[in-house]
Formats: structure tokens, sequence, C-alpha cells
């Protein structure tokens, strides 16, 4: 704090207003920037206006709307919902399309994650381990689902497992194989939308596998291979702990995308057969527009969010690096 | 013979790949073509006669080439009209979050100010709040301010992205000060400075955000399902969604021609600027990860 100089007052009073600035320097430095308070808050008005008109106060409205009865009739006069305590709440649980809801989002999550992060990983090291020509375009093309209309994607597959004109019954057939009807089997829906979602979402896992892969040091991975390690031991004992920032980076991330699964449902079975793909905000959005209970549908988007809000803490503490 | 020991592991191991290599590049074709598969299935699709689409075993190139899909396909929808409205609201998302974005970016990466912290505490959270916890009041406040079925109402829910901040902000960090402080000596405003000088010098930035931003809204779908009654406000994924999941006009192996017609038609744009500018995701997304 001694070595201030120049605009000494204002630059102790900055080290003091913001942690992060003086954590990150460490030596006391000269601010050669000077204070702007009155530029900064300019600067950040229009966003921080979009977002108290269109997320803050959507975010409270939702919470509030929870408790009300909230219905159609609400839409043009909402101050006159009433109050109804818990009961959304207490009603979610008895209800058995939203327990069958959130099961089957746990299925799409607890299988779709693990299998999305371990194909990730598998096709980074592919990519990362051997492959020099064309190095592109191999990225390229494992990549280019994530970036493609999700929409368009599920029209797409859908037809592709249509029973009677589908490229995968129609395989089947050749080989002599009875294939089932996949999207309209309760027992196969669901598997079938998760095979889509791993084919849809490894192309991000890949890409932060390989940046993370390109990060740890040659040096650690001759050593290894010196003492004798193999692929496999070096991959256990190496690859993997060093990757520990990357993998929880993207199961965080994949975890949040999966739980919000909506498009996929949507397009390709509606919920079917029989609510074997319903999904929690697949259901919401039927009760919320559908139906108009949006005091309810407000209830499901809250447990929705506080059930993500759980997990990600917890991913946090159990894949946080204890090592150190 | 008189090698040292030392090129010993690297020659180890370009023997080890030598043998490998044609292997892994066989895994990586094969698991390519998987991904491929569903594409070239639709692209082709796209061009096949009923005759074709219904054929068993399937058939991967038409007999016979056809445009009567896409002619059947615009006479059941305007996709043009569909066109222009995704193009125009992805045009304005882009613009206003390219503004937005990076003014808040320049403030939190070079601003010294009262309540900065706070302010990037809040673009953090905002980072994590899912669009399935806005939707419901957002609608009823949508509705209240007559904005449902207008452009105005599709865009500005996603005018100013945190993603795009943060991305901002960890390019702008790189700006040398003194060159801010030269600015300012020499008399130039703040806006001058953020516009003239700060912007031009993070153009890769500002690239990057752009496809990130304008690819997001493109494909972006549950809003615009919402915030749309009226078919001619629809954006393509809404219209191509609502068209197949209306059993009345796909029925039957034609609707699926119709159907995947319609899919290349959306799909096509985006994959054709995705592989032109490629380089410029990969950037983004370590920059947003792993910082």
């Amino acid at each position: 704090m001694s070595l201030t100089t120049g605009p000494a007052a204002s630059g102790a009073a900055v080290t003091k207003t913001t942690p992060e600035g003086a954590g990150a320097g460490r030596r006391p430095r000269r601010r050669p920037l000077g204070r702007h308070t009155l530029h900064g808050w300019l600067f950040s008005t229009p966003f921080l206006a979009l977002f108290g008109l269109f997320m803050l106060f959507p975010i409270v409205a939702t919470l509030l709307m929870s408790f009300t009865d909230f219905g159609a009739r609400n839409v043009t006069r909402p101050l006159e919902a009433q109050f109804v305590g818990l009961d959304n709440y207490t009603h979610l649980f008895e209800d058995d399309r939203f327990l069958t809801a959130l099961f089957n989002t746990a299925y799409f999550v607890v299988v779709g994650v693990p299998l999305t992060l371990v194909l990730g990983l598998l096709v980074a090291l592919l990519l990362n381990n051997g492959i020099d020509r064309a190095r592109t375009f191999f990225r390229v093309g494992f990549y280019a689902p994530v970036v493609t209309t999700i929409v368009a994607v599920a029209v797409v597959w859908r037809f592709v497992l249509d029973p009677s004109d589908g490229l995968v019954a129609g395989l089947g057939a050749e080989l002599g194989v009875q294939v089932p009807d996949f999207l309209g089997s309760p027992t196969w829906a669901m598997p079938s939308l998760i095979v889509m979602a791993v084919w849809r979402n490894l192309g991000t896992v890949m890409v932060l596998f390989i940046a993370g892969l390109q990060a740890v040091p040659t040096e650690v991975r001759e050593a290894a291979r010196l003492d004798g390690a193999g692929t496999w031991q070096e991959l256990r004992r190496i690859t993997v702990p060093l990757l520990r920032p990357t993998l929880l980076y993207a199961a965080v991330i994949t975890t949040i995308g999966y739980l919000n699964v909506f498009e996929e449902p949507f397009v390709m079975t509606q919920g079917g057969p029989s609510d074997a793909t319903l999904t929690v905000s697949l259901d919401m959005y039927r009760e919320g527009f559908n139906f108009f209970h949006m005091g309810y549908a407000s209830a499901m988007a809250y447990v929705l969010f506080v059930v993500i809000m759980g997990i990600t803490v917890l991913q946090l503490r159990l894949l946080k690096d204890n090592t150190r | 013979m008189t090698a040292p020991t030392a090129p010993l592991p690297t020659r180890r191991r370009r023997t080890g790949s030598r043998v490998r290599t044609p292997l892994v590049y066989a895994a990586a074709s094969a698991g390519l073509l998987l991904m491929a598969a569903p594409f070239l299935w639709m692209a082709l699709s796209a061009f096949k006669t009923k005759r074709d689409l219904t054929a068993s075993p399937p058939v991967w190139i038409p007999t016979t080439w056809t445009l009567d899909n896409f002619h059947a396909l615009l006479r059941q929808l305007d996709m043009a009209r569909y066109f222009l409205n995704s193009l125009l609201v992805a045009g304005l998302v882009t613009v206003c979050n390219l503004l937005f974005c990076s003014m808040l970016g320049y403030a939190l990466a070079k601003l010294e100010f009262t309540g900065r912290s706070k302010v990037f505490g809040i673009v953090l959270a905002a980072l994590m709040v899912p669009a399935n916890l806005l939707i419901l009041p957002l609608y009823v406040l949508m509705n209240g301010l007559g904005l449902v079925d207008t452009y105005a109402g599709l865009v500005l829910p996603f005018a100013a992205n945190a993603f795009g901040v943060f991305l901002m902000r960890q390019f702008m960090q790189s700006v040398p000060d003194e060159v801010i402080e030269a600015a300012r000596i020499d008399g130039a405003g703040e806006w001058y400075i953020f516009w003239r000088i700060v912007l031009p010098l993070v153009k890769p930035a500002l690239a990057t955000l752009t496809i990130f931003t304008f690819l997001g809204s493109w494909n972006n779908f549950i809003w615009p399902l919402i915030a749309t009654d009226d078919p001619g406000k629809y954006t393509l994924p809404v219209a191509l969604a609502t068209f197949a999941n209306d059993p009345n006009r796909t029925v039957g192996g034609g609707g699926n021609g119709m159907l995947m017609a319609g899919s290349l038609l959306v799909v096509l744009p985006v994959l054709v600027v995705f592989a032109a500018l490629q380089r410029h995701f990969t950037q983004g997304i370590a920059t947003a990860g792993l910082k």
C-alpha cells in the first residue's frame, strides 16, 4: 500500500473496493487508469436494465406465482391471482405425471451425462494422439451436430428411427433382425432420445477435452512412459487426473443442459408413448402454456431449478481436486 | 550406437505410433461416418421420390433425383417468410449483444468503479439461470406490454447475454492499459476510447461473439414457440416443429421427404457458416471454459 504513487488516494480506495483486482494483482501497484465510477455505471446500464426487466423480474415473479392459483384469466389481470400458500408444491408430489417426468429426466441425465463424457473423452484422445493430417476436418466433423438446429436434427432422427421407412429399421430388415419401433415403445423411446443427445453433444465435450489435453505437459507423459507405464496406465494415472478441472466443467454444463431437456421429446415423441419420455421441462410447458396452470407450472420451474442448483453444487464438491 | 539415452523415448514412441496410426485413422473415420450419417440421410432423402423414400431395403442414393419435396414443402410452408424472420431476429439479437456485451465487458475489464465486483457477480449469477425459470412470467410481461407476436418480443429477452459479457471481459483484459491511458492524456472521451480504440483491438473476440450469438438465436426454440401465435411471425424452428407435429400434413412417405427438405433448408445455412468460421468456435469455447 505504501508504494502507491500518483493518484495515491484513489488507488488505495480502489484496492479496498475491488477485491478481485487486489487479489489478482497481489503486489500493490499504481492504478494507471484512475477511477471512473460514472462511466463504469453508464457502460453497465444497458445490460443491467435488460437483466433487471427480463431476468431478475421473472425470477422473482416465478417464485411469487408458484404460491398462487395463477391461471388463464390472470394473464391479462395478473394481480387478481389468489395466494394459495404451498398448495402447488404439495400437489406436485402427489401428481403421478410430474413424478414420472422427474424420473424420466433423472433417467436421461444419469445415463446420458456419463455416456457423453466418456465418448467425448474417447474422441478427444483419438484425435489428439495420432491424427496429424486432416485434424481440423475431423474436429469440425465431430463438432458439427452441436451447432445445428436441434429441432431440425430431431425431425431427422425421427425419420431415421421410423419403424416402417426409417434407416435403422431398413438396415435391420436387411440383416434379418427385427428392430423395435424405437420411438413408439415405452422401453426404447428414452434410450433413443439419449443416443441422439449423446450424438449431438459429444462435440462440446470433445473440444473441451482437447483443449485440456493440450495443456498436459509432454514431459509428464514421457516420464510416465520411461517408467514403463502402458497406454491404459498412462490414461488412468496421468491423463484423467490432470484433466480433472476440464472434466468438472464438462460434467456441470452437460448435466445442466440435460436437466433442461425439452426439444428432443417435444419434436420426436411429444412426451409419449404413455408419458415414457415426458420430461420436467415438457410437463412444465404443457401445464403452463397448453392448460395455463401457470402457478402450478411455476412451482415445477422452481423445483427443477433447486434440483439443478443442488446437483451443480454436489458436482463441484465431489469432483473438486482434493489432492492439493 | 552412439545415440545417447535421451532420444530413446521419442524413437520408441515414433515406432509405436507408426503401427498405431492407421488404426487411429480407421477408428476416427468410422466415428465420423457415424456422426455424419443422419446428415447424409437427411440431405439425400430430401431429393428422393416417394418410392425411394419408402423402399426396403433403404436406398441411400436417390435412383431418380427430384425437387418435388421442396416444391411440396414450399406450397405448404412460407419458408421464405420464416427464413427472413429467423434472419432478422438473429441479426438484431447479434447487433444488440455485440454492443451491450462489449460495453459491459469493457467496463469490467478496464474501468475502475465503485460496485464493479457486484456487477461482475450479477453477470456470473446470470450465467447459471435456466430459461425455464423465466418463461412463464416473461410471457405475462410481454403480453402486458403488447409484445407477443412482435420482433421486439423475440429479440429483447436475448439482447444482452451474460456469456457474451464474460467473453468480452476476458478478451478486453489483454488490451494494454497504456493504450487507454495515452488516449486519455490526449484528451479522448470515454466513449471515443471504447469505440475507436478498444473495439478495433478485440475484433477476433467480436467475431467469436457474433457466431455464437447468431447461431444461438437461429437455433433458439422454446421462447419463439411461446412468444408467437401468428404464423407470420414464426421463426424457422417453430415453423418446422409445428409442421412436423401436425399429422394431417405430414403423414406417409411423402411427408418424410418434405420434412427432410425442410430440415435441410434450416440446417444448411448453419453448417455453411460453421464450416467457414470454425476456428472461432474452438477459440470461444476454450476461452469461456478454461479461464
